[in-house]
């Protein structure tokens, strides 16, 4: 089980948190987009080998939103960090 | 419903030693398969049977089958919603049921049918839609009462007073489960004897695209040549798309399985539910084979959180209280793709010459020879094959999804 640092209320067990993919996709203005650019919005997401930059939410805890860097080969964590706040480096190890 | 086809366990033969030849890369090749697990070798096997292609390479990273071929549940079924996932799994279990004689080659594919459980008033009206569009497609479909369900599987705990009971059940008598990697052996020894390069411990790590047109790969062995390329790659398809430069709607997620110990022959359906999170089949040899749903986040690590196997054993216990002193031999996971509409992607894509077949997320193994029929097709002729043309790339633009999470086994 992951325990996933939530930077409201520190490390807690997985089975607390719900999974909400990768962060800070921005959301396109639907009037001005192309077909295509669209469905990338809607559809695609990073799906890397390595760091992720993604959303968690804590729902059996504080229940609010927060972004995290998590390895998606070794399971690691690094910083996590509130919305609106700037995203720290990517990790480099 | 009389139970005809109880079965003792069965012993297995040896494992084969000498099925296929191990090649090393020649420079070039007519087509190159990239993904040595089942649905590579099928198209592998299917370019030569089919269209007369043999100047083909599979080229796997790791070991043939190593990946989802060898970590899956080994459910067969075709028991889908919409007519373009009824056609091609129903083509995928037509093939089955004639592939061993075909391949020539033993795979323990054993039809003793896959029951759907219901356990809500709205799981059984989902669950009889499902049933009537079976019927419409031509795919064979019952719908069974809880004490229809104890006739084929006496196991089942059909009390009403349990947390979820069962209500009614769709019975697929067609489906069942074959032994995944004599499967694979299987599609290997036959490729392979009519000409087929398996390489194996040969990863991709680029391509050569000029001018929007692939003309080879490049790989921890030296770059290939190729007239032809196709992903067959699975949970790594994000990966090679963007060393191929372009985007996938895919996410690879964890998805565990586990086995108990051997036991006598207690369950002879397969047996999948829903709503309470567990699939369960017995094996040849007699272990119990459990899957449920994924683990949340992406992954490549192929392994994944225990509270995931606690759960899906909770309700195997619930369901079937002979599992509760059953004891667990080993769980594992794989790295399953998924798309947002739950169903493959098969077909062209943005650079010329290169196909993908991807996708398949957590229920590819009934697949295994539709899906590589359908991309021999596919590659052999450049043009996405009829039952193929549904799951082109593009149809996450023009809005055309073939949404199956209902008709996942589990909810996903």
């Amino acid at each position: 089980m992951l325990h996933i640092p939530c930077p409201y209320c520190g490390p807690r067990d997985e089975t607390e948190f719900h999974y909400g993919a990768e962060a800070h996709v921005a959301y396109p203005e639907p009037n001005e987009v192309s077909d295509a650019d669209w469905a990338k919005y809607i559809f695609i997401r990073s799906n890397p080998k390595g760091w992720l930059a993604e959303r968690w939410v804590h729902s059996a805890g504080c229940r609010r939103w927060f972004n995290v860097w998590r390895n998606t080969v070794t399971h690691e964590f690094g910083p996590s960090y509130k919305p609106f706040t700037a995203q720290p480096e990517k990790p480099t190890s | 419903m009389a139970n005809t086809h109880r079965r003792r366990t069965v012993e297995l033969p040896e494992h084969p030693e000498f099925l296929w030849a191990n090649a090393s890369p020649k420079k070039s090749y007519d087509v190159i398969i990239i993904g040595g697990g089942g649905h590579g070798l099928a198209t592998a096997y299917y370019l030569a049977k089919n269209h007369g292609i043999t100047n083909v390479a599979v080229l796997e990273k790791g070991w043939l089958a190593g990946g989802n071929m060898a970590r899956n549940t080994t459910i067969i079924r075709s028991n889908y919603l919409w007519d373009e996932s009824a056609n091609i799994y129903d083509h995928s279990l037509k093939l089955w049921e004639t592939l061993q004689e075909d391949v020539g080659y033993e795979m323990f594919f054993s039809q003793r049918g896959v029951m759907t459980l219901a356990h809500s008033v709205s799981d059984v009206r989902s669950k009889q839609r499902n049933f009537y569009a079976n019927h419409v497609n031509a795919v064979d479909s019952q719908w069974l009462t809880p004490e229809e369900v104890v006739e084929i599987a006496p196991i089942v705990n059909i009390s009403q007073d349990i947390r979820y009971p069962v209500m009614g059940a769709t019975y697929q008598p067609r489906g069942g489960i074959a032994k995944h990697d004599w499967v694979a052996w299987g599609y290997a020894k036959a490729a392979s004897n009519m000409g087929v390069d398996i390489i194996q411990g040969c990863e991709v790590t680029g391509f050569n695209i000029q001018n929007g047109k692939v003309m080879g790969v490049e790989t921890n062995l030296g770059p290939i040549a190729a007239n032809k390329v196709g992903m067959v790659a699975a949970g790594h398809t994000s990966v090679l798309a963007e060393k191929a430069g372009f985007d996938v709607p895919l996410q690879s997620r964890p998805l565990q399985a586990l086995v108990s110990e051997l036991l006598e022959q207690v369950l002879d359906t397969v047996i999948m539910s829903g709503a309470v999170h567990v699939y369960v089949s017995q094996a040849h040899k007699g272990e119990l084979v459990m899957g449920a749903g994924t683990d949340s986040y992406n992954s490549y690590a192929q392994r994944g959180g225990f509270h995931v196997i606690e759960h899906q054993l909770a309700a195997a216990v619930e369901l079937f209280p002979i599992f509760e002193r059953a004891h667990l031999l080993r769980t594992w996971g794989g790295i399953v793709d998924i798309a947002p509409d739950a169903s493959p992607i098969i077909g062209l894509t943005p650079v010329e010459n290169l196909f993908i077949n991807a996708g398949w997320g957590t229920g590819g193994f009934k697949a295994t020879p539709g899906s590589g029929w359908v991309m021999a097709a596919t590659i052999a002729n450049g043009e996405p094959d009829a039952l193929a043309q549904p799951y082109a790339l593009d149809r996450f633009v023009s809005g055309h999804l073939i949404d199956e999470h209902g008709a996942a086994g589990v909810a996903h």
